[in-house]
């Protein structure tokens, strides 16, 4: 990403704000935070909670909660590349399950939005207990741009932008 | 598989339910709820939910096939979301592709009122 580039979020850019996930009530019931914002990137985090698991001898939080935290990161991490907003909706996503999490431990995921064409926005992730150098799973993601004619909530936080968050 | 599902906590927190097709097979069935909502205006199931809908239904599958008590690990799981899941129920059927000594191959299709019009599909391989 250039310096110079203008991206449609930048003043959002820092500490995550609690609207970033006020707005999807899936993830506010699993109780998802936004850890950071920046150019292209997001990280979240997902408190542990005994509901989450997957395995109950292992003790493990089911995968597919780790997708949702990877999801919301990702969708997050294109709308912070963006130079201008618009809808984004999921088109795929691969997860790879390197390791067990740990029992116990708050999960968080680094999502970056590697390149974002006018149609379509390509995503890494890897998703850590305690740093990235060290995840438990990494993910590939791409998303539509311009997908659907939902306004996105971000469009509140953005002065005349207009935006939709799919799926 | 009601016993194996209630020992699953995430699946008791998504509220996932599972009954036998008129073909004896396994179908998984995920009611809708405001708290599995993604998108509120739409409004549209989460994408993560739906990620996780598969990958549960898969697990099941081969729980149910392979008649053991313990979970297969997944290795990976891909996801293509091909519409919006709007506020209805979703249903979901696996199909073992491959069960090796190993590794099991499974493929995953999620719809809501019309079996034709899938709304998730997904692919996933087990450490068994």
């Amino acid at each position: 990403m250039s310096e110079t580039k203008r991206y449609a979020l930048q003043f959002l850019f820092g500490p995550g704000l609690p609207e970033m996930v006020g707005h999807v009530p899936h993830a506010h019931h699993l109780g998802i935070r936004v850890v950071e914002t920046g150019p292209g990137f997001a990280v979240c985090v997902l408190p542990y909670r005994d509901e989450l698991i997957g395995d109950p001898q292992r003790r493990v939080v089911f995968g597919g909660a780790i997708t949702t935290l990877i999801d919301h990161a990702s969708g997050l991490a294109v709308a912070c590349a963006l130079e201008e907003l618009t809808s984004i909706a999921t088109i795929d996503l691969r997860v790879d399950y390197l390791r067990a999490a740990a029992p116990g431990k708050d999960l968080y995921t680094r999502s970056e939005c590697y390149r974002a064409t006018r149609n379509v926005a390509f995503v890494r992730a890897v998703a850590y207990e305690e740093t990235p150098d060290d995840s438990f799973a990494s993910c590939l993601g791409t998303f539509m741009l311009g997908a659907n004619r939902s306004d996105n909530p971000f469009e509140r936080m953005v002065p005349g932008g207009t935006t939709g968050r799919g799926t | 598989m009601s016993r194996i599902l209630a020992a699953i906590p995430y699946a008791r927190f998504l509220g996932v339910g599972v009954e036998r097709g008129v073909d004896g097979l396994l179908e998984c069935v995920l009611p809708f709820r405001d708290e599995i909502i993604g998108n509120a205006r739409l409004p549209a199931v989460h994408g993560g939910v739906l990620g996780a809908f598969l990958e549960l239904t898969a697990l099941l599958r081969l729980i149910d096939e392979s008649g053991t008590d313990r979970v297969p690990k997944p290795i990976t799981f891909s996801v293509d979301y091909l519409r919006s899941a709007g506020p209805a129920t979703t249903r979901a059927r696996a199909e073992i592709f491959k069960l090796g000594r190993r590794i099991a191959n499974v493929h995953v299709v999620a719809w809501q009122d019309d079996r034709s019009r899938p709304v998730v599909s997904g692919i996933g391989k087990f450490l068994l």
